[in-house]
């Protein structure tokens, strides 16, 4: 059963996601990877404005290919989150409360996400062609300059997430596993 | 001796390079259905189905199977019998710079590993030359996706460390990678040689089409033995659980030194990308 999930994304709402979660987001999400990270903990550091509001923000780790003429954006499937293992606790610090990548998070990272109330979801990695038919618009917003990496704002539509860590620190990477391997057990 | 225009290479080269990106080969999409009917985890399934539903939507509309459109590896197996009219190399660059931006394709290429600065046009493309007998050139494009390269890893084993050292040596890297490569991947492993020549093996093992095995019986049943204990880890499509960690795996390998027993794991998502041309 999917939860439906409307942005800005509280830490209410984070706080009663539970990993697991299958959720589908409308909404205005931001994209930022690897350059895009590097820079906006930069200004973090230096008490400076960032290009957009932190607060109640959902963040996905993502480099779209060039939209062809008549789509919103090219494919946009999810990067490996780990690369932005060292600036997302800063970020969560100031209010994210949601990020959408793939793969393992340090534990930094989860023990900011219990602090504050945060999440992270997963998007199915290798899906860009699928997962761009839920953006329905985009535009950069910072960083022009980084191309597929400048920051954007993208507007979804029952964009298709799963709950892999939640505010409690539960982990589907460790859950399914093991839910998985019991599912066989005896059988062979 | 034949003569063959840079320009022609060009041509093929912009082409492979959209048609690598926006179409899996057959081999590797029957692969995934069959895993998909072998699944007992309803979320593993539910993953899978998604996969077979975004390869059918590029297909359809042809756009690219994945954004991480990739570095443009080049594999061009050289006939020793051609000349070519103007600089292959240049050709080969000049091939990827307009198959990129021409198929929408992502700059994914930084012109320096520490300064990080995007060439614009994801040259250059890490060519792999190869000399053979005739009057032929045979072009290989294997975009490669940086997710499941970063999981890839390197080993000097010893001798005495032997077959049971290079099993447990890729069940340790499958392992590592976890779900963070996109499982289901599938997984290059290159044995002997030189230190980069079995980096060299694992990433070629990757351009064998899914249903082939090595020609060489052993190292076929290595193969299968290795792909069911790593289905056996349970890590599954994603990382969330289920018996689809892995496609295939593939093995090269060749002679190497009486001191040492070198392993490459290269690892590639399902999105094993590879379109080949002859000229």
């Amino acid at each position: 059963m999917n939860k439906k999930i409307q942005t800005p994304f509280t830490r209410e709402d984070a706080r009663s996601l539970k990993a697991g979660d299958t959720c589908l987001i409308t909404g205005v999400i931001y994209t930022a990877r690897d350059a895009a990270h590097k820079r906006l903990c930069e200004l973090v550091a230096q008490g400076r404005e960032l290009p957009m509001d932190m607060r109640n923000a959902i963040i996905y780790f993502v480099g779209p290919t060039p939209a062809k003429p008549g789509q919103a954006i090219g494919s946009a499937g999810p990067t490996t989150s780990y690369r932005m293992d060292a600036y997302s606790p800063a970020l969560i610090a100031i209010g994210q409360t949601g990020m959408i990548g793939k793969g393992k998070r340090n534990a930094e990272v989860i023990a900011a996400m219990k602090e504050y109330g945060a999440v992270y979801f997963g998007a199915t990695g290798g899906c860009g062609a699928l997962l761009s038919k839920c953006i329905k618009k985009a535009e950069i917003v910072a960083y022009e300059d980084l191309g597929a990496e400048a920051i954007r704002r993208l507007e979804v539509e029952d964009f298709p997430v799963t709950v892999i860590i939640d505010s409690e620190g539960n982990n589907l990477y460790e859950t399914g596993r093991e839910a998985y391997l019991q599912s066989v057990q005896g059988e062979a | 001796m034949r003569n063959i225009q840079a320009t022609q290479v060009t041509d093929v080269v912009r082409r492979l390079c959209i048609e690598a990106n926006c179409h899996l080969t057959d081999d590797l999409k029957n692969c995934i259905s069959a895993c998909r009917a072998c699944e007992t985890f309803p979320v593993a399934q539910g993953i899978l189905d998604q996969i077979i539903e975004n390869y059918q939507i590029a297909d359809t509309n042809n756009v690219p199977v994945c954004q991480d459109t990739g570095m443009a590896c080049v594999f061009v197996d050289v006939g020793q019998d051609v000349h070519v009219e103007g600089s292959l190399e240049d050709a080969i660059h000049e091939g990827v710079k307009q198959g990129y931006a021409e198929g929408y394709l992502r700059k994914s290429v930084v012109r320096d590993p520490l300064d990080r600065v995007n060439t614009g046009d994801n040259t250059p493309a890490m060519i792999y030359y190869n000399l053979v007998p005739g009057d032929q050139i045979k072009i290989t494009v294997a975009p490669k996706g940086f997710g499941s390269e970063n999981m890839s890893q390197i080993k000097m084993l010893k001798p005495s460390d032997g077959l049971q050292g290079v099993k447990d040596f890729v069940l340790k890297v499958v392992e590592e990678a976890g779900p963070n490569p996109c499982p289901p991947i599938v997984v290059g492993v290159g044995i002997g040689g030189t230190f980069d020549k079995a980096a060299y093996l694992a990433k070629k093992a990757l351009l064998r089409p899914v249903d082939s095995h090595h020609e060489e019986p052993f190292y076929a049943d290595l193969e299968d033995e290795l792909l069911e204990k790593i289905n056996a880890l349970g890590i599954g499509p994603q990382g969330f659980g289920g018996r689809t960690t892995a496609l295939k795996v593939n093995i090269e390998k060749m002679p190497t030194h009486i001191a040492g027993l070198p392993v490459a794991v290269n690892i590639n998502c399902h999105v094993t990308r590879h379109q080949s041309e002859v000229i």
